[in-house]
């Protein structure tokens, strides 16, 4: 036995140093389990204010005990590395276990163990921890807002068709890789629009959502043997054609009274509401905002003058201002500027509003990819008779654009948190159907646990929306 | 718009207001003009930013390099706390503080002192006044220990180019800032009673305090909303721009013989800090629009008092609504400016 000079622990004494140190550690950690499990204090003869220091200062000696180098022991040399480099570190260590540990039994008891998950009134709450039956009383009112019960299915049937007609790029053989762009810039959202604006909101004119539907059919159909050369303006003219046909010219309006009659119930966009109004209003929002800003990106680096200084005051303009008085400004001040008959619904006032607001954004953020650009790439593009276009579309944007995923990433989620403020026209999305909940009179004093179901629906959507941007990046980065 | 009866003009702006603010930085009543409204609301815009970038700088430079930290446990915690204040949205965090956080304080009656001297309760926090004599000796003492510690800088600045020894600047400047005050207070006539909170009855069930200074708890839940929002994008500026500094500078520092302090202040910071501010700078302005969402809590800022209360009560939108964004765009247009300046400032000049 060589001589323990505990101030420098060293390795010939290693299991000396090391089971003392393991003993000192577990009985710190030990102590502060059971003062805050089981209310048991293990050195309840001491006076309680050394209940957290002591611990402590027990498993810091440990720590110290046991940060030996290179001691051979492999868990050891990781322990080490990881949390003990230091004193000061063993601290900090220390530190953020012990408040874990304290901290866990009141949000157990809070969230599980003293919460009433039965019950569909307020008395039914009589424990002391949350009460998830006012979230499960509200939940339809949370997801759908004020639309009636009995055609929510509509809401459900069209978010269904939508997420798989979305998912068909994962599926596409190889053959048809080439016209997803076209498929998820032009098709997609107008098939979008069409299920939102016919089925979602109802009314007589739902006939019009079939013809969407078969005009989009017919030319998709037609598309595969059009000439690449001349797709481009084929998507872009040929669905709108034959929807413009077939309502004004095959079907006209003795037909469309047929429609009528069995059409479905027509819901105003005020009821809409609750998470699926979030949806909607992002998906819109996401959908407009990136053309925008794309464009917007492009003038501003434009040649001509007058579009540069244009896309940059429009640019400077939306970014400068708050999107609070943005709303405010799209629900006081637009309708005064707008013949006397004429009336904008005030969801799409507000997607138009949040749109422009964002494109903004994208559009400094575009901008940074194609500065980052080495001016050779568009030198070789031009060197090769690119026209403006040509070289934008098959040179410059697929380089730039594959930069900036992480800040179209970011600016996407802004949006997204950003939803909730349309509560300042009226509507009410699912942070607007809590503060309305709250106030009811059978239901009031659950503040906590409405904004913490909110807080998790929130952080699963934008947390799944940037692990899956992180994937994207990864994937499309090149070695440059 | 004409025939809607709609007039245009600002002529509004002198006419008196009648209504009433609950928290203003200036004197103000119903018998102040509108403009003055304005100004209240300003004022009020301006200290919850201020307030907000203060702590959100403070967490986010922290928790920034908490992230960096070679201790796996500080790493996550970081980056747990970093994920999840991120991707709340930042209105959601502001109703959790004041309608579920703040509405479990105490009443006035049953607060227990913080520290002796704060108050935290559901009717605001309250925290000792100052009261000052011969208050502008005691600024201007401040000002003349920052104009010679600008001197001082400057000086060592010099001294360490020309044979390379260095001063502890910030020793002798936290000195300056001491010594100045002090004098100001023995010679100066300066003075200063602490006025404390103290509990008071209204009514019968009804307590409030006086004495002290009470931040309302609508500015509570805003500056802390604001702050723990703003600091995770801090965060990340901060963690990008340590990060983005070459591992190779680091080493080459070291190898020259700079101790660990030295590597950080002299090569690491200097050049990390190039690529923290603009972000960063983009960051306040963020917040200071953030700032905004004030109104859903009526909180008296520039939004709820300019574009809520005098908008409803002279029916002027256009007026209002355009001086409201006009104010906003002026505020983040002159930063903007600012910044670009300062960012070629501090820009490698390469040839």
């Amino acid at each position: 036995m060589n001589n323990l000079n505990f101030l420098t622990p060293d390795k010939k004494n290693l299991y000396t140093y090391l089971y003392l140190g393991l003993f000192l550690i577990s009985f710190s950690i030990l102590d502060v389990f059971l003062n805050s499990f089981f209310k048991i204090n293990l050195i309840f003869f001491l006076p309680s204010f050394l209940s957290f220091i002591l611990p402590l200062t027990i498993g810091f000696i440990g720590l110290h005990l046991i940060r030996i180098e290179y001691s051979g022991v492999k868990s050891l040399d990781i322990l080490n590395k990881n949390i003990n480099t230091n004193n000061f570190n063993a601290i900090l260590s220390l530190i953020i276990i012990f408040v874990v540990i304290k901290s866990l039994p009141p949000l157990l008891s809070w969230f599980v163990i003293d919460a009433n998950f039965s019950g569909d009134s307020k008395d039914a709450c009589t424990g002391s921890g949350a009460c998830w039956a006012y979230i499960k009383t509200w939940f339809n009112r949370f997801m759908y807002g004020m639309y009636p019960n009995a055609e929510q299915w509509r809401i459900n049937l069209s978010f269904i068709s939508l997420a798989f007609l979305g998912s068909v790029g994962f599926f596409a053989s190889e053959k048809f890789k080439k016209y997803l762009t076209l498929y998820y810039v032009v098709i997609y959202p107008i098939i979008a629009f069409l299920f939102i604006f016919f089925f979602i909101s109802g009314g007589p004119v739902f006939f019009d959502f079939s013809y969407g539907i078969i005009a989009a059919v017919i030319s998709v159909i037609v598309g595969f043997f059009i000439p690449n050369k001349f797709k481009m303006y084929y998507f872009i003219i040929v669905p709108i054609t034959i929807y413009i046909l077939l309502k004004y010219v095959f079907f006209y309006e003795e037909l469309i009274e047929l429609g009528k009659l069995e059409a479905l119930e027509w819901v105003e966009t005020g009821a809409w509401g609750g998470l699926s109004l979030t949806f909607i209003v992002s998906f819109f929002c996401l959908i407009f905002c990136f053309p925008i800003g794309l464009f917007l990106s492009l003038g501003r680096r434009s040649d001509l003058p007058l579009i540069k200084y244009i896309s940059i005051g429009f640019i400077e303009f939306w970014r400068g201002v708050p999107l609070i008085t943005v709303l405010f400004m799209s629900s006081v001040m637009f309708p005064m500027f707008l013949p006397e008959d004429m009336f904008i619904d005030k969801l799409v006032r507000v997607i138009i509003a949040i749109s422009l607001f964002e494109a903004a954004y994208v559009a400094e953020v575009i901008r940074g990819g194609l500065q980052a650009l080495p001016r050779g790439q568009y030198d070789a593009a031009k060197s090769l008779g690119m026209g403006y276009w040509k070289m934008h579309i098959l040179v410059i944007l697929p380089q730039a654009l594959k930069l900036v995923i992480p800040g179209i990433a970011n600016t996407f989620l802004a949006l997204v948190k950003d939803t909730p403020l349309i509560f300042v026209v009226g509507l009410l999305e699912i942070v607007g159907m809590l503060n309305l909940a709250k106030t009811n009179p059978d239901w009031l004093g659950f503040a906590m646990e409405g904004y913490v179901f909110a807080s998790i629906v929130f952080f699963i959507i934008c947390y799944a929306m940037s692990k899956y941007s992180y994937n994207l990046e990864q994937k499309y980065k090149t070695e440059r | 718009m004409e025939n809607r009866g709609i007039s245009f003009g600002y002529g509004f702006l002198s006419q008196e207001s009648s209504f009433d603010v609950q928290f203003s930085l200036i004197e103000y009543d119903g018998s102040h003009s509108y403009f003055r409204a304005y100004l209240v609301g300003l004022l009020n815009t301006i200290l919850v930013s201020a307030i907000g970038i203060i702590f959100a700088t403070i967490i986010g430079v922290v928790v920034g390099i908490a992230r960096l930290s070679n201790n796996y446990l500080i790493k996550r915690s970081a980056a747990v706390y970093v994920e999840f204040f991120r991707n709340i949205p930042l209105l959601l965090q502001i109703f959790f503080w004041y309608f579920a956080a703040l509405r479990a304080l105490p009443l006035p009656e049953d607060a227990e002192p913080i520290l002796g001297v704060f108050f935290l309760t559901i009717k605001g926090f309250f925290i000792p006044a100052f009261i000052w004599n011969n208050l502008d000796v005691f600024l201007y003492s401040i000002i003349a220990a920052i104009i010679t510690i600008f001197f001082v800088k400057n000086y060592a600045r010099k001294k360490q180019e020309n044979d390379g020894t260095q001063t502890p600047v910030l020793l002798i400047s936290i000195a300056l800032l001491v010594v100045f005050p002090l004098i100001s207070f023995l010679v100066g006539g300066v003075s200063l009673k602490i006025g404390l909170p103290e509990i008071k009855q209204l009514s019968q069930t009804s307590y409030t305090f006086e004495g002290g200074i009470g931040l309302p708890p609508e500015l509570i839940a805003l500056a802390l909303a604001l702050s723990l929002y703003t600091a995770t994008f801090i965060a990340e500026c901060v963690r990008a721009g340590v990060q983005g500094v070459g591992k190779g500078q680091k080493e080459a520092a070291a190898s020259i013989g700079l101790t660990p302090n030295q590597v950080l202040k002299l090569v690491i910071m200097p050049q990390a800090l190039r690529i923290i501010i603009p972000p960063t700078t983009n960051q306040y302005l963020n917040l200071t629009k953030n700032s905004s969402l004030a109104a859903a809590i009526a909180y008296p800022d520039l939004v709820l008092i300019f574009a809520g209360t005098a908008l409803m009560q002279t029916g002027r939108a256009i007026e209002i609504v355009s001086i409201t964004m006009l104010t906003y765009l002026t505020l983040s247009i002159s930063i903007s400016i600012f910044m670009n300046w300062y960012n070629k400032k501090i820009a490698i000049k390469e040839k």
